[in-house]
C-alpha cells in the first residue's frame, strides 16, 4: 500500500483513537473498581454532549470552558445513579447489573429522541476547522488538543489514584472488598465516588469530543462497543492500557476504512474485541491471575 | 402434567381467537403479543434456562429473516423451505457461536457482549453485500398466495404464527421434564457442581443455544413474509434483542408462562402509554426501559414471581 | 482403584501440591487430613480434573485420568463433593440429587425415583419438596452427599462434609458414610474433624504444606510427633510429652 496514503491514515487513526481513550477511561475505572460493566457508559456520554453543545447554543460558553462546568455535573449524576439505583440492581448477579444499566441506556436514549429530535447538532466554533499537516495528514486543531486531553487526563487520573487518599481507598476496595471494609473504608460512599469519577471523565471527553464531532440522542451507541473493546484491550482497570488500546482501536478503524472501505472498516473494532476476548480475556497489557 | 394442560388450555383458546375477534386491530394485537411471547421463550430457553444472558438475539433473528428472504429474492427458493432454512441457519449460527464463546470458558457479562458484538458484525456486514440489498434492504416480492407463505388475511398469518410458537413453548414445557432441562437448569445454578456429577457444561449450553437459535430464527421469518421488507438496522439492529430478553424478565426467568405473562403485560403497558401520551417517537421505549430498570431492581422473578414470593414470605416471616 | 504418583501444582511460585503420592484400595474408607490450607482441598480438585496438575499423574480403575474434564471423570465413577456447598439454588433437594442420578439415567421418572431412594438413604427423605437453598448447613452437606451418590459412583471423594456440623449432627452423618461404605462404593475423606476420621477410616494419608509427611492407621498416625507438630506447631510434640509422663 501507498505510504502516502497510509500515513496520513495512521495518524488521524490516532487522534481518534485518542477520543475513543478518553471515553474508556471512566469505563475502565468503573469496571477496575466495582467489576461491573456500565452498559449505560455511551447513553451519559451522550447525555454530556447534548451539555456541552446547550452551554454552547444558549449561553455561547466555548466547550473547552464547558470542561469546568459539565465533568463536575456528570460526576454527580454518576454518583447519583449509582447510589440509587445500580447497588440495588444486583441481587449477587453481574448480568443484573448489565441489564439495569441496558435499562437506563434506553431511557436516556429515548428521552433524548423525544425531547431533541433524532437530528444531529454540531457546535460551529470559530477554529472548528482550523487544520495543521503533520505528515501530509491534516488533523484539525481540535482533534490535536483532543489527544493531547486524553494523555493529560489519563496521567492525572493515574496520579489520583497513587496520590490521594480516596484514590487509594479506592484502589484497596478494587484488590479486597472485605479488608476494605474492615479498615474503615465507606465503601458505599467511595464505589459510588468511583462510579461518579468514572461518568465524570465522560464529561471531559464530551468537552474535548464536540467541537470536532457531533451530537445526537444515538451518538452514544457507536461508543459503546468501542469503549468496551479499548478497555478489553488495554485490560479492565488499566489507565494506561485504556490510552493504548483506544490508539491502536482509533487506526484499526482508520486502517481498516482504507483497506475495507468506509462501512466495513468498524468490523475491525469488533473483530478486535471478539478475539480478544476469546484469546487474551486480561489483555494485551493484562496479566493472568 | 397440569402444567401442559394449562399450556393446551391456553393455545387452544388461542386458536380460536380470529373467529371471535373481527376487528383487525384486536386480532393484531393479539399477534404481535404471540410473536414477542415467541421471542421471549426462545431467550428464555438460553437466559431462563440456561442462565446464559444474550444481549444479541437480534443475531439469529437476522439470519432467520435474511435467510428466507434472500433465498427467495435471489434463488426463488420457496419461503416454506425458507422457513426450515431460517429456523436451521440461526439454529446454526448459534451453536457457531456458542462453540467460541463457551469454548474460552467466556461467561456472564462478557458473554451477554460478545453476543452483541456479533449482531453488529452481522449487521455492519448485510449493510453491505449486494445480495442482501445492502443499506437499502430487501423487499419480497407481493404474491399473496399461502404456497408463497403470504395470506391476504390477517388470521391465516395468525395461525402460522401460532403453530410455530405453541412447538416453541411444547419443546420449553418438555425442558421442565426432560434430562437436558436438568441438566441445563443445574448448569445455571452452578456450572462447577453439575460439572463434578457429570454434567457437560459445554455440550449443555450448546444444545441450548441450537434451541434458542432455532425459534429465534423462525421469528424472523415469520417477520420477513408478515411485512415483506427487511434492512439490515430491522433485523440485526439492538431492537429485537432488548424484546427478546425484556420479555422473560418481566414475565419470569426460566418459566413456562413467563414469557406469555410479559409479553401480554408489555403489550397492555405500551397500548395504555400510547393512550395516555401519544404516539411521540421513543415513548414507548422510555416505559420499557423504565419496567427494565424496575424489574431487575424490586422483582428480579418477573410478575409470575409475584404469587410464589409473597407466600413464600409469609412463611418467612416478611425475610 | 485410584493411584495418585508424584501430583504437584504451584500457584505463583507457591507450591500448593508436592510430589504427593497415594493410592486409594478399591473398598476402602480412608481419609486425608492435615491443618487448614495444607493442600488437601487442592489435591481433590487435581485428582477430579479441576485443575491441570503440573506434574504427576492420577489413575483410576488402571486408566490415566491426568487433567481429564470433571464430567468425564464423573462418568467413569469417581465423584467429588465440597467443602463449599454449592446446591443448586432455587431447585427443591429431590431435583438437585436428580441431576445427578440422570448420568446414568436418561428417563425423568427414573431419575426422580432414584433421587427419592438417595434422599432418604441420607436422611433427607422428609425434605424433597424443600428448596435447596433454604436447608440448614447440615442439610446441605447431606445433599452434597446425596447428589454426588446418586450418580451411582465407583469412588467417592468427600470434602469435609462434616466440618461446621454439631457433635449430634457429626453422629448422625457418620452411619450414613459407613453404610454407603457399606452399599459398595470406595470413599476417600477429606476432613478436619478428628473424632470422625478415628471413627471411620481404615487409613489415612496427613498432608502439610502441599507434601505428605506421615500416613498408616489413624490412631498411630495421632501419635505421630511430625504429626502433632504440623497441627499443633513446634515443640508442642516434646510438650505433651512431657505432660504425659508427668501426669
Amino acid at each position: 500500500m501507498n505510504s502516502a496514503i497510509l500515513l496520513p491514515s495512521i495518524l488521524n487513526g490516532t487522534t481518534t483513537g485518542a477520543l475513543y481513550a478518553l471515553v474508556a477511561l471512566g469505563l475502565t475505572l468503573i469496571y477496575g473498581v466495582l467489576h461491573i460493566i456500565n452498559f449505560a457508559h455511551g447513553a451519559l456520554l451522550m447525555v454530556a454532549l447534548y451539555g456541552v453543545y446547550f452551554l454552547y447554543k444558549l449561553f455561547g460558553i466555548d466547550p473547552y470552558v464547558s470542561l469546568l462546568i459539565v465533568p463536575p455535573l456528570m460526576f454527580c449524576i454518576g454518583y447519583v445513579l449509582q447510589r440509587l439505583v445500580i447497588t440495588r440492581a444486583s441481587h449477587g448477579r453481574d448480568e443484573n447489573i448489565l441489564l439495569v444499566t441496558l435499562g437506563l441506556s434506553i431511557v436516556i436514549e429515548n428521552l433524548a429522541l423525544f425531547f431533541f429530535k433524532s437530528d444531529t447538532q454540531v457546535v460551529d466554533t470559530p477554529y472548528g476547522f482550523e487544520v495543521v499537516e503533520i505528515f501530509g495528514a491534516f488533523l484539525p486543531y481540535p482533534k490535536i488538543i483532543a489527544f493531547v486531553g486524553a494523555l493529560v487526563t489519563a496521567g492525572a487520573l493515574w496520579l489520583f489514584m497513587e496520590r490521594t487518599d480516596l484514590g487509594r481507598s479506592i484502589r484497596a476496595l478494587a484488590k479486597e472488598r472485605k479488608g476494605a471494609q474492615l479498615v474503615g473504608i465507606n465503601v458505599p460512599h467511595v464505589f459510588a465516588m468511583s462510579f461518579g469519577i468514572g461518568v465524570g471523565v465522560l464529561g471531559i471527553a464530551a468537552c474535548l469530543l464536540m467541537p470536532s464531532y457531533y451530537v445526537s440522542p444515538q451518538v452514544g451507541q457507536g461508543f459503546v462497543l468501542i469503549a468496551f473493546t479499548v478497555v478489553v484491550l488495554g485490560g479492565m482497570g488499566s489507565f494506561g492500557g485504556a490510552l493504548i488500546g483506544g490508539l491502536i482501536i482509533g487506526v484499526v478503524e482508520a486502517v481498516g476504512g482504507l483497506v475495507l472501505g468506509e462501512s466495513l472498516g468498524q468490523i475491525g473494532i469488533f473483530a478486535v474485541f471478539i478475539l480478544i476476548l476469546l484469546f487474551r480475556p486480561q489483555g494485551l497489557l493484562g496479566h493472568k491471575v | 402434567m397440569k402444567q401442559l394442560f394449562i399450556l393446551l388450555g391456553i393455545f387452544a383458546a388461542l386458536a380460536v381467537v380470529p373467529f371471535f375477534v373481527s376487528s383487525e386491530f384486536w386480532l393484531n394485537a393479539v399477534l404481535l403479543t404471540l410473536y414477542a411471547a415467541l421471542l421471549g421463550q426462545s431467550w428464555n430457553i438460553l437466559g431462563g434456562y440456561g442462565g446464559q444472558f444474550s444481549f444479541g438475539h437480534s443475531l439469529f433473528f437476522g439470519v432467520g429473516a435474511y435467510s428466507v428472504a434472500v433465498f427467495q429474492v435471489q434463488l426463488g427458493v420457496n419461503p416454506w423451505i425458507g422457513l426450515l432454512l431460517g429456523g436451521l441457519f440461526g439454529s446454526v449460527i448459534a451453536v457457531g457461536i456458542g462453540f467460541l464463546t463457551f469454548r474460552y470458558g467466556l461467561r456472564g457479562s462478557y458473554f451477554a457482549l460478545v453476543t452483541l458484538a456479533f449482531a453488529e458484525v452481522f449487521r455492519i456486514v448485510s449493510n453491505s453485500l449486494w445480495w442482501t440489498g445492502a443499506g437499502e434492504g430487501i423487499l419480497i416480492e407481493l404474491d399473496q398466495r399461502a404456497v408463497m407463505m403470504q395470506f391476504k388475511s390477517l388470521s391465516h398469518y395468525y395461525w402460522l404464527l401460532w403453530a410455530i410458537t405453541l412447538v416453541c413453548f411444547l419443546t420449553v414445557w418438555s425442558l421442565g421434564r426432560s434430562r437436558f432441562g436438568a441438566r441445563l437448569m443445574a448448569v445455571r445454578d452452578n456450572e462447577d457442581a453439575a460439572g463434578a456429577i457429570g454434567v457437560d457444561a459445554f455440550t449443555v449450553k450448546l444444545k441450548a443455544m441450537a434451541l434458542s437459535g432455532l425459534f429465534t430464527g423462525l421469528a424472523g421469518v415469520f417477520y420477513a413474509q408478515k411485512f415483506l421488507y427487511l434492512d439490515p438496522g430491522i433485523a440485526f439492529g439492538p431492537a429485537v434483542s432488548v424484546e427478546s430478553l425484556l420479555v422473560p424478565i418481566v414475565g419470569g426467568l426460566g418459566t413456562l408462562f413467563g414469557p406469555l405473562l410479559g409479553a401480554a403485560a408489555l403489550h397492555i403497558v405500551g397500548e395504555v402509554a400510547r393512550e395516555m401520551i401519544g404516539d411521540a417517537p421513543g415513548l414507548n421505549m422510555v416505559v420499557f426501559g423504565t419496567i427494565l430498570v424496575l424489574m431487575v431492581m424490586f422483582l428480579p422473578r418477573g410478575i409470575g414471581g409475584l404469587g410464589k414470593m409473597s407466600v413464600r414470605n409469609i412463611f418467612k416471616g416478611g425475610k | 482403584m485410584l493411584e495418585i504418583s508424584n501430583l504437584s501444582i504451584a500457584f505463583g511460585g507457591l507450591k500448593a501440591v508436592d510430589a504427593v503420592s497415594m493410592s486409594v484400595p478399591e473398598g476402602g474408607l480412608v481419609s486425608l487430613i492435615g491443618p487448614n490450607g495444607a493442600g488437601k482441598t487442592t489435591c481433590f480438585a487435581l485428582i477430579t480434573g479441576f485443575h491441570k496438575p503440573d506434574a504427576g499423574n492420577v489413575k483410576f480403575c488402571g486408566e490415566d485420568i491426568t487433567a481429564v474434564k470433571p464430567f468425564k471423570i464423573a462418568e467413569k465413577g469417581m465423584v467429588r463433593t465440597f467443602q463449599i456447598v454449592q446446591p443448586f439454588a432455587g431447585q427443591s433437594v429431590l431435583e438437585n440429587i436428580a441431576v445427578g442420578a440422570h448420568l446414568h439415567l436418561r428417563d425423568r421418572q427414573d431419575a426422580l425415583d432414584k433421587a427419592s431412594s438417595v434422599a432418604h438413604e441420607v436422611g433427607l427423605g422428609d425434605r424433597l419438596e424443600q428448596d435447596a437453598a433454604d436447608l440448614t448447613v447440615a442439610g446441605r452437606k447431606r445433599l452434597e452427599v446425596a447428589r454426588a451418590l446418586a450418580t451411582d459412583p465407583k469412588l467417592l471423594l468427600l470434602d469435609e462434609v462434616m466440618a461446621g456440623l454439631n457433635p449430634s449432627e457429626i453422629n448422625e452423618v457418620i452411619p450414613v458414610i459407613n453404610a454407603i461404605r457399606d452399599g459398595g462404593v470406595t470413599i476417600l475423606l477429606i476432613e478436619h474433624v478428628m473424632q470422625a476420621v478415628m471413627q471411620l477410616s481404615e487409613h489415612t494419608w496427613v498432608l502439610n504444606q502441599g507434601r505428605l509427611i506421615a500416613d498408616g492407621p489413624p490412631r498411630e498416625v495421632a501419635q505421630n510427633p511430625v504429626v502433632i507438630e504440623a497441627y499443633l506447631g513446634k515443640g508442642m510434640a516434646e510438650r505433651l510429652e512431657k505432660e504425659k509422663r508427668n501426669a
